[in-house]
């Protein structure tokens, strides 16, 4: 079973930006992800912490709206996701989370550049090309800005990934395994980057991760044990 | 969105080419068919304006029509200048117009007749005046443009029909331009316009009612005598005539009668089975173009399933996604209907332009036939539903799960 802890933060006036009640999952009558209730304050970038199988993956999917729990709701920035219909589920998920993955990260046939300004569209309907230009100078990419996905490095590659999730000023930023992937120094570098970007944009970061180097930089962690018993 | 289909077609370019080669290839081949099959028919009704009969030695029917109303065969024989005036006296027959051919200059058919039949095919002068004494000749406007003569030029004859250069030359008996035809978009065009008598005049035969005080009767006879005529036009003014002559002339004659309708329509319907055949093939092309592109987007969707979820994920609502996929069909198809309508007439101008035969024809690349609205609609169609079967997959994809497989 989960084992989780709720997050208290001091922006509590504003009301917690995820907020789980009474949250599971069963997939083939087997429960695959048990949260309970938990909360997630604004400005509170939490890390979700367990094992392959222990359902983080199902629990980003239900934030994001990707998937409806077998029990309980999840709610994001004070609507209740979960209960919505599809096209609504939608235009939540595109007003306000931005995400990362580990390997799925950018359109290959677009360069950076076009990268951000497709995302900008689809969320904002318009495209900023000052603050993209920005964006990929925060992340230290401008010399990469008309790359092409294939012709970045695996750091670059999630550089580029964070400054897409990023460039629709979302609320919520949900990355998973971001650093997986990445040896210890880059490792720490994307953590350091995520943490600086997120609280320049404002964004509340939420990173489901297995990888425990990263794990001392979150004060706020939700640890899901696994696997989950049948 | 349309920007996003147009970056995935230039990241797989050389896929993008070839099928947008294959469907401009049979957009081109139906649009050369069209626009050939819809000129000739049309050059053929231009050229029989007014004819409703022909009437001319014996022989094939085609033959006849071919050699006296298109100019494009050696006619059937000749027949006496009596029969002129016979049809002439026939009820119901409004106008009958003799044509005496057998020569021609530089490959321009020269033919004897009367001013009549310029009229009769709506051509008006552009300078100088109609052919009045023997000898005198109107040149049709593609004649003046070719040959670069001027009013008063003299040229020189030459027997036969098609060259004009290799046959024995009328050295002794030299035309002279008169006056010039406006270009009217029929085989008058190409023809130089001369009296009966002057055709006469050049192969040593006498108007029949010449005499001349020298000559004996038996002489008089011999040259009179073969005063023929090659063909006479006749334009019914009742159309009793147009049921009850051709029938009469053909059983009770020696001469023969043709219809140019009748005869167009079985020319066209023996040509119409090639057509239908090459016509066949090239909608199987388009078939196969469009398969080609439902193949290439099947494919390029199954490689971008995490694509796909990801954009719905950064916010791209499903209908979006329909739309991206049908606008990379329907980018490809305009492309290739777009290439096929500009090869199509690329390929008739340059046919136009090299062979002699096809120019004769009249046949223009700038034309442009109703017709091929609907052979871009059909490109278009293909297209779409080749994009649309692939995209509708992406409905049916669970993108919890593509991003789980994904990542």
């Amino acid at each position: 079973m989960s084992n989780p802890d709720t997050l208290t933060n001091s922006k509590t006036a504003q009301g917690p930006l995820v907020e789980a009640r009474g949250l599971s999952h069963e997939r083939d009558g087997r429960t695959v992800m048990a949260i309970g209730d938990w909360q997630l304050q604004p400005g509170a970038h939490a890390l979700l912490l367990g094992p392959s199988g222990s359902g983080k993956t199902t629990f980003i999917n239900i934030v994001t709206g990707l998937l409806t729990p077998s029990h309980g709701a999840i709610s994001v920035a004070g609507e209740v996701m979960s209960a919505l219909p599809p096209v609504a589920r939608d235009g939540l998920r595109r007003r306000t989370i931005g995400l990362v993955f580990q390997t799925l990260r950018l359109i290959p046939a677009l360069s950076v550049t076009d990268n951000l300004a497709l995302a900008q569209q689809l969320a904002l309907g318009h495209v900023d090309r000052a603050a993209i230009a920005g964006m990929i100078d925060r992340v230290g990419l401008s010399h990469r800005a008309a790359a092409r996905p294939r012709q970045l490095s695996q750091g670059e590659g999630q550089r580029a990934a964070i400054a897409r999730a990023l460039i629709t000023r979302p609320r919520l930023v949900v990355a998973d395994e971001p650093t997986s992937a990445l040896d210890d120094a880059n490792a720490a570098r994307m953590i350091d980057l995520m943490f600086d970007v997120a609280d320049a944009t404002g964004a509340t970061l939420l990173v489901a991760t297995h990888d425990g180097r990263i794990a001392p930089r979150f004060a706020n962690r939700l640890n899901l044990m696994a696997p989950v018993a049948a | 969105m349309i920007g996003l289909s147009l970056a995935y077609l230039r990241d797989r370019g050389l896929n993008t080419a070839l099928n947008i080669l294959l469907l401009a290839l049979s957009v081109a081949s139906l649009v050369i068919l069209l626009l050939f099959s819809s000129q000739l028919e049309n050059r053929f009704d231009r050229d029989a304006q007014g004819v409703d009969m022909v009437v001319g030695a014996k022989g094939s029917p085609l033959q006849l029509i071919l050699s006296s109303v298109y100019h494009v065969d050696i006619p059937t024989g000749n027949v006496p200048l009596e029969t002129v005036d016979l049809l002439r006296r026939q009820l119901g027959v409004a106008e009958a117009i003799p044509l005496a051919l057998g020569d021609s200059f530089r490959s321009f058919r020269i033919v004897g007749t009367e001013p009549a039949y310029p009229a009769l095919l709506g051509a008006s002068l552009a300078d100088g005046r109609m052919f009045a004494a023997k000898m005198e000749a109107v040149i049709g406007a593609d004649v003046a443009a070719r040959t670069g003569a001027n009013l008063g030029q003299r040229f020189v004859g030459g027997h036969g029909m098609s060259s004009g250069e290799d046959g024995p030359r009328h050295e002794e008996t030299p035309f002279i331009v008169v006056g010039r035809l406006q270009p009217t978009g029929t085989v008058i065009d190409r023809l130089i316009l001369t009296r009966v008598d002057s055709v006469w005049e050049v192969h040593g035969i006498e108007r029949p009612d010449a005499h001349h005080d020298d000559e004996s009767e038996a002489e008089h006879e011999a040259h009179a005598g073969a005063a023929e005529v090659t063909a006479v036009l006749v334009r019914f003014g009742s159309p009793i005539a147009a049921v009850r002559l051709p029938g009469f002339i053909n059983r009770q004659t020696n001469l023969q009668a043709a219809v140019p309708a009748v005869e167009v329509s079985r020319l066209l319907a023996l040509v119409g089975v090639g057509l239908d055949a090459v016509r066949a093939f090239a909608v199987l092309l388009m078939l196969t173009a469009g398969l080609s592109i439902f193949v290439a987007l099947l494919t390029a969707l199954k490689e971008r399933e995490g694509d796909m979820a990801m954009l719905r994920v950064i916010g791209a609502s499903r209908a979006a996604i329909i739309g991206q996929v049908a606008s990379e069909g329907l980018i490809l198809a305009s492309a290739g209907a777009a290439l096929g309508l500009l090869l199509g007439h690329g390929v008739i101008g340059m046919a136009a332009a090299s062979i002699e035969q096809l120019r004769a024809l009249g046949l223009n690349a700038l034309a442009f036939h109703p017709g091929e609205a609907l052979i871009v609609a059909a490109a278009l169609g293909i297209g779409l539903i080749a994009a649309l079967i692939p995209a509708l997959r992406v409905l049916k994809t669970d993108i919890a799960e593509t991003l789980a497989n994904a990542r």
